[in-house]
């Protein structure tokens, strides 16, 4: 009795399923208990990974009701790559559609920070460029300046206070949320991720300018509530910007 | 044959597996620390405090790449992105040793995070093989491949582990890691003498020991079934096993593993220390 590595895996993932024959304790008999080391082994080292990836989705909801639903995404998602430290992302879209979480709009967003912050403190390691080169670009010529974002530079829009949310769940005295649209950025600046909060049309131009886009184009659309001096400042004070050209 | 001419090699010395926490300690005071140990996967991003730090500690120890995720006890092909990665990080690291799994961990493009088990028959052995080389062949490296912990057997095995593993290395030319906690928990489990396993393992090809603790429970029958969980300290038979290792080894590098419920630095000292004087006593 050959036993396969898919029924494994579909023994391994499902705890009802039964043991596959031919599995076997030192005396030849079945070997249930056995087997469920494994079960137990993926599944703990896999909901133990996604606690680790989001400890504020994880604030939110409650611990046991995180380890359950990692229950089910662990499951539905089993990771595709050895890669554990990216393992989740497609936490937003779960969230989103989960039965017992769709109801609470801006967990999505959080979980999207969360991956944000992963991929920035993974993110290749830049040289800023020099903050006050923009200075010397003539004025006329600026609209047509391109800039290159960093790798870490991540922004999330959502119709919920998520910044406020972040922040109420990660530091000491920060204010209590008021229910308004936010937008964030993620930066590093040396080794740590840092979180800023934007508006909806800073985190438009800054993703346009991640495309490649001119500081002209990545504006054309923008309404009064873009403020580019401030999302330029930004950017550059937090080393976000690689190469003005 | 592929094999290492240009890098350092791993010191018969103790050595940690690299916990991030420790990184201060092990900066002021290594003591007999001689070398560490790191899991490859953690050290595939692209940059950052990770790949920063490694280049440090890589500046002042050999290091030790052990990887976790490479399944290459797999039925399908290796995942030659992930193959591609390692490359990538022995290339720029060189290393002192490379090191994966007698295990699989991904089936159908789907990864556990686990080290699962597999049968020795001549077909498994064909396909370790294969894999085997063209692991050495992409990394450039001649690999030391580790026995896993059993829980379970497969009724359709033909072959001993000891003797899988041999055939391996007469096969590849890989080198063996010998955890010999997991000699220790899959005798226990499988009701086999530990002792008789390192007297048929080849210890010529051994290029590293590794020690780790590990949880007691039992089976649907109150046999004890005890758990490979890297989260506690190297029990006293394991100890014990060491040292009838190393007579018959003469020395070798030795890891301690201590991978959940991580403990403070002068715990894992301690371990170190331990594993400094098992060293001396063989060599005294």
């Amino acid at each position: 009795m050959t036993v396969s590595q898919a029924a494994f895996k579909t023994a391994i993932l499902d705890p009802a399923a039964a043991v596959p024959t031919g599995i076997v304790n030192p005396d030849g008999a079945a070997a249930s208990k056995r087997f469920d080391v494994y079960r137990n082994n993926v599944a703990v080292s896999l909901s133990d990974a996604l606690e680790a990836a989001f400890p504020v989705v994880r604030k939110l909801v409650g611990d046991e009701f995180f380890r359950a639903m990692a229950g089910v995404y662990l499951r539905k998602h089993p990771p595709k790559t050895p890669l554990m430290m990216f393992y989740g992302d497609a936490m937003p879209q779960f969230l989103g559609r989960f039965e017992p979480t769709k109801k609470f709009g801006y967990l999505p967003a959080i979980a999207r920070i969360e991956l944000a912050m992963r991929h920035a403190y993974h993110a290749k390691d830049v040289t800023p460029a020099d903050a006050n080169a923009l200075t010397a670009v003539a004025p006329d010529a600026l609209m047509s300046t391109k800039l290159k974002i960093a790798p870490a530079t991540q922004t999330v829009t959502s119709d919920f206070p998520i910044h406020a949310i972040y922040l109420a769940n990660t530091q000491a005295d920060a204010p209590k949320p008021v229910m308004q649209p936010e937008a964030v950025m993620i930066t590093r600046a040396g080794f740590d991720p840092q979180i800023h909060l934007i508006n909806a049309a800073a985190a438009s131009c800054i993703e346009a300018l991640k495309k490649g886009q001119s500081l002209g184009q990545a504006t054309a659309t923008a309404d009064t509530t873009l403020d580019l001096g401030v999302v330029l400042g930004l950017l550059l004070a937090q080393g976000a910007v690689t190469e003005i050209y | 044959m592929l094999d290492a001419t240009t890098h350092p090699a791993l010191p018969a010395r103790p050595g940690v597996g690299y916990k991030a926490q420790h990184y201060s300690d092990i900066m002021e005071d290594s003591g007999p620390l001689g070398w560490l140990e790191i899991h490859a996967e953690n050290y595939m991003g692209d940059g950052g405090r990770p790949l920063a730090q490694l280049r440090h500690l890589a500046e002042r120890f050999p290091i030790s790449v052990h990887g976790v995720g490479l399944s290459i006890g797999g039925e399908g092909n290796l995942d030659t992105d992930h193959l591609g990665r390692l490359k990538h990080l022995v290339s720029w690291l060189n290393p002192a040793s490379f090191s994966e799994h007698l295990a699989w961990s991904t089936h159908d493009s789907h990864f556990f995070n686990d080290l699962l088990p597999l049968p020795y028959t001549a077909k498994t052995l064909s396909r370790v093989a294969t894999h085997i080389n063209q692991v050495q062949d992409t990394v450039g490296r001649r690999m030391l491949l580790e026995n896993p912990s059993s829980y379970l057997a497969f009724a359709e095995s033909t072959m001993s582990e000891t003797d899988f593993l041999r055939e391996l290395t007469q096969r590849t030319g890989c080198g063996l890691l010998l955890d010999v906690n997991n000699v220790f928990v899959s005798a226990t489990n499988l009701k086999t003498s530990p002792q008789a396993y390192i007297d048929d393992f080849p210890l010529e090809a051994v290029g590293e020991i590794h020690l780790g603790g590990h949880d007691e429970d039992e089976d649907e029958t109150g046999a004890p079934l005890l758990i490979d969980s890297h989260g506690k300290a190297v029990v006293d038979p394991v100890w014990a096993l060491l040292d009838y290792t190393l007579a018959k080894s003469g020395p070798k590098p030795l890891l301690i593993e201590w991978d959940t419920d991580v403990p403070e630095w002068p715990v894992l000292a301690d371990e170190i220390s331990r594993a400094d004087r098992a060293l001396a006593l063989i060599t005294s």
